[in-house]
Formats: C-alpha cells, structure tokens, sequence
C-alpha cells in the first residue's frame, strides 16, 4: 500500500518483535524438553548438545501422559459429537420449521451464550453425585456437550435458514422422509457451519481445566490439563521431564493449528467477528 | 447476523395450525393429511428434544439453582433452613469474608484494567499494522493468533518455570542485559504477581483482540479511504477519524470479552499461584474465592455453600448487567452505521 521506506521498516521491525516474543518461549520450551536439566539451567538458550528423547519416553509412560492423553480425546470427541448431532437436528428444527414457540425456544438456547455455566458449579456437582456420575468422563461429556448446545444451535440455525426455500419441498415432492431431507439433502450443505462449531468448541474443550478439577478424582480418569498438575507436583524439580510434558502437550494442538490455521482463526473468533 | 429476520424459507410442516404473526408472502399450501401431520409433530419433537433436554438439566436448572441456594443455610453440602438474604448480609459485613471479597474484587477490576491498556491496546496497534498489508502479513497473522489455542495449563506452568527466580531465563536475561538489580521473584513477591500474571494472560490472549480489530479495519469500505487521501489526509487523520469511529463495534465486543475474561478469571492464578491466590493473597480473584468456598481450602477449611453461592450471584449480576449494556450498545451503533 502506502508509505515510504523508514515506515515500512518500523512496521517490519514491530511485528517481528511481536512474533519472537510469540515464539521464542514456544521455541526454549521446546529445545529444553531434549535437554538434560543440569543442561537446561547452565545453557538454557542453546540447542541440546545431544538431542534426548528419553524425557519424553519418561514422560508418556511414567508420568502416565498417554492415559491422559487418551482421556481427553475420548471425552472431547464424545462432547464434540453430542453439540454436532444435537445442535444440527435442534438448529435445523428451529431454522427449517415453522411452530408455535420456535422464537422462544431459539432465544432460549440463545441465553446460554452469555450465562456462564461455571456460576452453577456446586447446583451441578450435587446433580451429577445425585446421578452417581461424579468421577466419570460422563460428567465431563455431558457438561461439555450442554454447555456447547447453545452455540450449534446458534451458528447452524442461522446456517439452515439461510438455504433456499425450494429444497425440502422439493426433496418432499420427490418422497423423501424427513430423516433422509435432513440427514441427505440439508446436513451437507451446512458442512462449513459443522467446522467452525466443531473448532469452536474444540479448544475451550480439549484445554478445559475446570470441571475435571471438580468432577474428577481418579488418577486414571484425569485429562490432560488436570494430569499435567499432579505431574508438576511430582516432579517439580526435574525440569527436562516438566518442559518434555509442556511439549508433549502443546504439539498436538499447534499441529492441528498449522494443518488448518484459517479454520482455527474463523473458528475461534465466530461471534466476536461478523461474516 | 443471523436471528434477526426469518427468511421464507421455514418448511409447510406444522405451520398451517399455527396464525403466523405477520402476513407472509408464502403461498398457502395445500393442508396435509392429517396423520401427516401427526408424524411431522413427531419428527419435530425428535429434533428438539435432545438439545432442549441436555440444555435445560446441565445449564438452566443448575445456574437457576445457584440462585435459590444463596438463599439457604447450608451445612457442608447439606441444605438447612430457608435464610433470606442472610448469606449476603454475612457477605458483605463480616470477617474474613467481606475482606476476603473486597480484596478479590478489587484484583478482578485491576486484572480487566491492566489487560483493557496493554493486551488490547497493543492488538490495536498490531492490527493497524497488519492492515496496511505489509510483507508477511499472513504469517505474522498465524504465529500472533497461535498462543490463543494453547492451554493455560501448558501457559502457566511454562512461564512458572522461566519466572523462577533462580534458574529461570526472566532474570538470567535481566542480568545479562545488565539490568541484575532487576531480576526478582515475580510471581513470589506480592508487590508483582498480579501484574505478572496478567501479563502471561496478555501473551496468550493477544492474537485474538488482533484478529478482531483487524477484521473490524478491513471492513472499512476502501472508498472512505480512497475519499480522505484525495482530500489530503495523512495516515493518522484516516485512522484517527475514519478507522476509529467504524471500529467502535469491534472496541465494544472485546471491552465486553475482556470484562467477561478478567471477572471468570480462575485457571492461571489457580494453576500458578495455588487455590489460595498466593502469596499472601495478592493474586486472589473472585473465582478462586468462589472455588474455595464452594468445595473447601487445604489450609484454612473455610467452606460455605451458601456464602458462595451469593458470590455466584453478584457474579451472574454483574454480567448479565455487563453484557446487556453492551448488547444494547452494539445495537444502536449498528443503526447509527447503517
């Protein structure tokens, strides 16, 4: 665009100051996780002088990182698929047929946008000991899932109106049921609605923190983000196993990020940006 | 947006019993037969129940819950007699809590304004940048928004290990920089944990006001642009007096997030600095108050069911006030824009 030179240079000179600052914590991390902890605190900015891999070794198996691990995807893809399938049939009710409460239902949903769910904690720990889920992934999934509804029903529901008026009566004309409109002429043509619901509640899901602090006791059941505290109470002092499970940690999410940044970016900001 | 008006497009089923508010432009269609449309009602059920079930138990009926149990006497997770609003009374004037309150809530009011000055005021300035599209635009773009997918676990347990005060890389580089008399125990000193923290939650969170404001820029419309700079005006007076006022929608959303953000703010002075926001209370939030009240202290054992539950609700208070006042701004500045 415009500007000369020295201002072209400035800008240059700001935004890659901004992005070291992103990236060398992300870098050090990572370059200490193959380092020996005598190594990290005598030359903690260098590369390792041998590249080691038994600290990630240590830490899959010992500090028990491939049981969290396996933990978390199980209940963020059970939580992802409970918002997709419920929020899709729930969004295409709402954005497709006509009833007598339809706006009410929809603003319903819609308040679950705003009212964070945290505030209700102790109403829902005495709900899930009362169902006997307390110190299960159930309490997790289905907290998770309730919590990600209003969103699916947000961002499809506004997706599934905005199809042509014509497609359902003619798939009807042509004799399909109302699962096979649904599910083989409407739920295909939302696909792009699906991903940005699906990253949406992705990250906020996988990082989540909170309700496995409350919900969960078992060491066995624990994901990764409440796995990783008991890890640094045990091991506080060995710091090539800690950056190791700090790595461990991060690189499934950042692999995904750079597989699919755009998705991530349009995904993550729905709401807050238009269009 | 969507929600604000229907399109044509809503299906027959189900629509003939229902008067339709407003006359529509749809053609009237033939009734279907009645077994037809028992069957439609039906599917319509089996679409809406599922989510409107699993919604209504594991959010309404919790958050509606907290509300009714400040009202109540509590032993441990016991429910006793009805109290009024005793449970505030004892909140707000009585040792330790009315302290313990003041002090987390004053925190929360300096977290929301240290990130409103240097997070968001720093993406303003990064996004006007971007925005003149310079060379790596895209890139710069990608790596500013990556710290916004990590865990704050991984976030705060990575900058606990370079703040150490002895072996962490802060205070090495302090020293090697020459500034020695610096290096401090940041987040073990009262006198900084708090901005520490927030500063760690600053360097997660940037990408994403960034990535708002810059998409609130682009939406200028180039014209406005192209008219100020054949009257003759510089770079600042476009952004000063044509970007800003545009982006007053965008300003309003992140104000209303960060306010959000800065008042649920739990994770990274719990995972940090431990469930009593040390030390000595320095980086105590409403939420770890909440939390520590809700199901208990290591140190203290202090737990009242129903004093938290009143915190829930100043809590859901404030920002339901918040946001509503935001709603009903972005909504007129949206017309005065149109």
């Amino acid at each position: 665009m415009t500007g000369r030179w020295p201002g072209k240079l400035a800008t240059q000179a700001v935004l890659l100051a901004n992005a070291v600052l992103v990236l060398a914590p992300m870098v050090i991390m990572a370059l200490s996780a193959f380092k020996s902890t005598r190594e990290i605190f005598q030359n903690p900015f260098g590369l390792p002088v041998v590249w080691r891999l038994e600290n990630f070794s240590r830490v899959w198996v010992e500090a028990r990182f491939a049981l969290y691990f396996r933990n978390s995807v199980v209940v963020t893809l059970a939580s992802l698929l409970i918002i997709l399938v419920f929020g899709a049939m729930a969004g295409y009710a709402l954005g497709r047929v006509r009833f007598a409460g339809n706006d009410a239902l929809y603003l319903y949903f819609l308040s679950g946008l705003m009212l964070p769910i945290r505030l209700g904690i102790i109403p829902l720990f005495i709900l899930m000991r009362n169902l006997r889920l307390l110190d299960t992934p159930w309490a997790l999934i289905l907290t998770y899932a309730a919590s990600g509804l209003p969103s699916a029903v947000f961002i499809l529901t506004g997706f599934f109106r905005a199809l042509p008026a014509d497609l359902d009566s003619a798939a009807r004309i042509d004799g399909a049921g109302e699962w096979l409109i649904f599910r083989g002429v409407m739920l295909p043509l939302v696909r792009p609605a699906l991903v940005i619901v699906a990253i949406y509640n992705l990250i906020p899901i996988w990082n989540d923190f909170f309700f496995p602090l409350v919900f969960i006791q078992s060491d066995r059941l624990k994901t990764l983000p409440l796995g990783m505290t008991a890890f640094f109470g045990q091991y506080y002092t060995d710091w090539a196993l800690l950056f190791a499970g700090l790595t461990l940690a991060a690189v499934p999410v950042i692999a995904l990020y750079v597989l699919l940044s755009q998705h991530f970016i349009r995904g993550l900001t729905a709401g807050a940006v238009k269009g | 947006m969507p929600g604000s008006n229907r399109s044509a497009g809503d299906s027959a089923a189900g629509r003939a019993e229902v008067a339709p508010p407003a006359p529509r432009s749809t053609p009237s269609r033939r009734r279907p037969p009645l077994s037809l449309r028992a069957t439609r009602r039906l599917w319509l059920i089996v679409f809406l129940a599922p989510a409107t079930a699993l919604f209504a138990i594991f959010v309404t009926y919790p958050i509606l819950s907290a509300l009714a149990f400040s009202l109540y006497a509590w032993e441990g997770i016991g429910r006793r007699g009805f109290v009024g609003l005793a449970n505030f009374a004892r909140l707000f004037a009585t040792f330790p809590y009315s302290q313990l309150l003041g002090n987390a809530f004053w925190h929360n009011v300096l977290v929301f304004g240290v990130t409103m000055v240097v997070q968001n005021g720093a993406a303003l300035a990064l996004a006007l940048l971007l925005a003149r599209s310079p060379r790596g635009a895209k890139i710069y773009r990608v790596i500013f928004f990556l710290p916004v997918t990590l865990s704050l676990v991984i976030v705060g347990f990575l900058w606990a290990l370079f703040l150490n005060p002895v072996f962490g890389i802060v205070n090495r580089l302090l020293a090697g920089a020459g500034l020695g008399a610096w290096a401090r125990p940041w987040l073990g000193d009262p006198a900084t944990a708090l901005l520490t923290l927030t500063l760690i939650n600053a360097w997660r969170w940037l990408g994403f006001p960034t990535i708002v404001f810059l998409a609130g820029i682009n939406a200028v419309p180039e014209e406005y642009l192209e008219a100020g700079r054949i009257d003759g005006a510089t770079e600042w007076q476009l952004t000063r007096h044509v970007i800003f006022p545009l982006l007053a929608p965008a300003v309003t959303i992140i104000v209303l997030l960060t306010f959000i953000g800065s008042f649920n703010w739990f994770e990274l002075p719990y995972v940090v600095q431990g469930v009593s926001g040390g030390p000595n209370r320095s980086t105590d939030v409403l939420s770890l108050f909440f939390y520590r009240l809700a199901f208990g202290e290591v140190d203290t054992g202090l737990q009242d069911i129903g004093i938290g539950s009143a915190i829930a609700v100043l809590m859901f208070l404030v920002l339901v006030t918040v946001s509503a006042l935001a709603a009903v701004l972005l909504r007129r500045r949206e017309v005065e824009l149109a």
